[in-house]
C-alpha cells in the first residue's frame, strides 16, 4: 500500500499560489501550525482560505498571504479576539466571505457529499445575506413550503489538519474531547494533508476506542509527523494550549515575531520557543 | 466567613444580575444552558441547582457535565449545533452593539467591508437565533452597546426575522435582556424593547439615558426580584466563592 509519509515542505511544495486551502481545527485548537508556519516559509500567496478561525488566520493575514477568507470567526479562545485578524481586516487587505458556524458546517458537508449546496435554518434575517451578495435561498418542495438558506459546497483544493496520531497510510487518530471538523475538510477537499503528533506502525491505534479513528487514508494525500505541530494551539492530551506564548503572539509587533520565531524552519521555531520559555522561567526566579 | 461576604450582607448589584440570568433560564426543561460571560454562568449553575434542575451544563469544551463537573454526555461542535438547530438550548450570549428590536453585533463595528474594529465575526448568532431561544448579557449598559442599528446583524432581531419571513420568525425568541441596570424583554405589541425590571437602586431615568434609542418604559417598573436567603447562600458560599461576579459588575 501507498506510503503517503512527506514532509512539511513536501505538502507546500504540492500548493501553489491563488489556491483554495481549508484548514482544521476550530479557534486555538488543533490547527495544523507546522503546515501553516511551512505555507509562511514559501513563496505561495494569493489564498483563499477556508476555516473556523484561530491563529492559523492570524499569521497567514499578517504575512500577507490571504486574497480571501471564508469564516464565521477568528479567534484565540483564551484571547477572544485574533489581534492579526483584526489588523488585516481593518486595513481592508483581505477579503472576507462571513458566514455562520452551522452555515458553514454544511459548507463542508455539501462539498463532502458532492452536492451543490445544502438547506440551512441559518442566515436568513441576519447581515450575512446583505455582506454575501451571492448567497441565494431555496424553497421547500414538501407541504411547508418553507425557504431556506442553501449554503454552496465549500470546495477546496488542499486541506491541511493536524490529529494526534496517524499511521503511514493516511489513517488519522484523534485523542481529544472534539473532532472538529477534520474529516469533513480531509473528504471535501481534492487533496489532504494530515500532520501529527506521532506516527505509529500496525497496531498502533489500539489503545484507543475505534471511533477515535477520524480521517481515513481514502480521503488523504500526505501524512507528515510534526511533534508539538500544533503549537502554540491545544492538541490534547499530547499538549495543551501554550497559554503564555499565545499571549506573546498576540501582544508582540508582527515584524518583531516573526523575526524571533518564523525565521527559520520548524526546528528552528520549536527550538526558539524553548529558549524564549528558558528565558522567561529563569526571569521569574530571579524575581 | 466575613459580615460583608456572609449571607446576612446586602444584596448587591452583581447578585442581582445573576438572578435575573437565572431566571431566563425558568422552567425551560430539560434543555442546555448555554451562559457566555461569567454572571450568566453562575446564574445557569444557580437556576440548576434550584429551580431548574433538569438543565444541561457544558464544560466549556466538548463534554456535558452535572454540577459536579462530572461528565455525563458527549457535545462535540457538530453535535452543539445540531442540539442549537432541534432546539433544546437556551443561549445567553453578549453583544457588542444591540438594538431596539434585539438585532445583535458581535462581527465587527463600523462599515464592513473595512471596519474600524474588527470583533469576532457572527459566529453562531445567525444558526442561534433563528433555532433557539436566545437571550442577551450586557455587563455595561451604556448608548455604546444599545444603539439605533447595529452596524453589522449577527444575530437577528424580531423586525429582521419578521422581514424575512416565516421560516426566521417559526423558531425565533429573544426571552430577555439582562443587564448591570435591569432587564428587558420583547412584550410590546410591535416587538420592541422594553424596561422589564429595574434592579434595586437604579432609575428607569438613569436605563433611559444609558440606552440609545427610544426605549419604551411603562409607568410602573417592577423591580428585579430579591433572591432567597438559599439563592444567596449558594451564590456566595458554593458556585462564586472567589467573587468573580464583582469583577463584571463592580458594586
Amino acid at each position: 500500500m501507498t506510503d503517503k509519509t512527506m514532509t512539511a515542505d513536501d505538502v507546500i511544495a504540492r500548493l501553489h499560489s491563488g489556491m483554495t486551502v481549508g484548514i482544521g481545527g476550530w479557534g486555538s485548537r488543533r490547527k495544523p501550525m507546522a503546515l501553516v508556519r511551512a505555507l509562511l516559509r514559501s513563496e505561495i500567496t494569493d489564498l483563499t482560505v477556508v476555516s473556523y478561525g484561530g491563529p492559523d488566520v492570524g499569521l497567514l493575514a499578517a504575512a500577507g498571504k490571504l486574497r480571501k477568507l471564508i469564516a464565521p470567526f477568528a479567534t484565540l479562545d483564551s484571547i477572544p479576539l485574533e489581534p492579526h485578524f483584526r489588523a488585516a481586516r481593518q486595513a481592508g487587505s483581505f477579503a472576507l466571505a462571513e458566514v455562520d458556524e452551522a452555515m458553514f458546517m454544511w459548507g463542508l458537508h455539501a462539498a463532502a457529499n458532492r452536492m451543490p449546496f445544502l438547506p440551512v435554518r441559518a442566515g436568513l434575517g441576519s447581515d450575512v445575506m446583505r455582506v454575501n451578495p451571492g448567497l441565494k435561498t431555496v424553497t421547500s418542495p414538501y407541504e411547508d413550503g418553507e425557504t431556506f438558506v442553501a449554503m454552496p459546497a465549500l470546495r477546496m483544493d488542499a486541506a491541511l489538519v493536524h490529529v494526534n496520531r496517524a499511521d503511514r497510510l493516511g489513517n488519522g487518530q484523534y485523542l481529544g474531547p472534539d473532532p472538529y471538523f477534520d474529516d469533513l475538510f480531509c473528504e471535501a477537499a481534492d487533496t489532504a494533508y494530515v500532520s501529527c503528533e506521532r506516527l505509529v506502525g500496525t497496531g498502533g491505534f489500539r489503545d484507543a476506542p475505534p471511533q477515535t479513528l477520524l480521517v481515513a487514508r481514502h480521503a488523504v494525500t500526505g501524512v507528515v509527523e510534526t511533534p508539538h505541530g500544533a503549537h502554540f494551539t491545544s492538541c490534547v492530551p499530547d499538549h495543551g494550549r501554550d497559554e503564555p506564548f499565545q499571549k506573546l503572539y498576540a501582544t508582540t509587533p508582527w515584524p518583531e515575531f516573526a523575526a524571533r520565531f518564523l525565521h527559520g524552519d520548524e526546528k528552528t521555531y520549536q527550538a526558539a520557543v524553548r529558549t524564549w520559555h528558558e528565558e522567561r522561567t529563569a526571569k521569574e526566579e530571579q524575581k | 466567613m466575613t459580615t460583608t461576604t456572609g449571607p446576612a450582607a446586602a444584596t448587591t448589584r452583581a447578585e442581582y444580575c445573576v438572578i435575573a440570568c437565572a431566571d431566563a433560564w425558568r422552567d425551560n426543561g430539560e434543555v442546555l444552558a448555554s451562559p457566555m460571560g461569567t454572571v450568566p454562568s453562575i446564574g445557569a449553575r444557580l437556576a440548576k441547582r434550584t429551580f431548574s434542575p433538569d438543565l444541561l451544563l457544558t464544560d466549556g469544551e466538548a463534554m456535558l457535565v452535572g454540577l459536579d463537573g462530572e461528565p455525563e454526555g458527549w457535545l462535540p461542535y457538530r453535535r452543539h449545533l445540531t442540539m442549537v438547530t432541534g432546539g433544546r438550548r437556551h443561549v445567553m450570549m453578549g453583544a457588542g452593539q444591540l438594538d431596539r428590536f434585539g438585532n445583535q453585533n458581535i462581527s465587527c463595528i463600523g462599515d464592513w467591508q473595512q471596519p474600524a474594529r474588527q470583533l469576532l465575526g457572527v459566529r453562531g448568532a445567525p444558526v442561534n437565533t433563528l433555532n433557539n431561544p436566545v437571550s442577551y448579557w450586557v455587563p455595561r449598559h451604556s448608548p455604546r452597546v444599545f444603539v439605533e442599528r447595529v452596524d453589522m446583524i449577527s444575530g437577528v432581531g424580531y423586525d429582521s426575522a419578521a422581514a424575512a419571513g416565516p421560516s426566521a420568525t417559526r423558531y425565533h425568541r429573544i426571552p430577555r435582556v439582562v443587564t448591570n441596570l435591569g432587564v428587558l424583554d420583547f412584550a410590546t405589541p410591535d416587538r420592541s424593547m422594553r424596561l422589564a425590571s429595574l434592579h434595586p437602586g437604579v432609575t428607569a431615568d438613569e436605563v433611559r439615558q444609558a440606552t440609545g434609542f427610544a426605549l419604551t418604559v411603562p409607568e410602573r417598573v417592577p423591580r428585579t426580584r430579591e433572591p432567597s436567603g438559599d439563592e444567596l447562600r449558594l451564590i456566595r458560599e458554593v458556585i462564586d466563592p472567589q467573587r468573580l461576579r464583582d469583577r463584571e459588575v463592580p458594586s
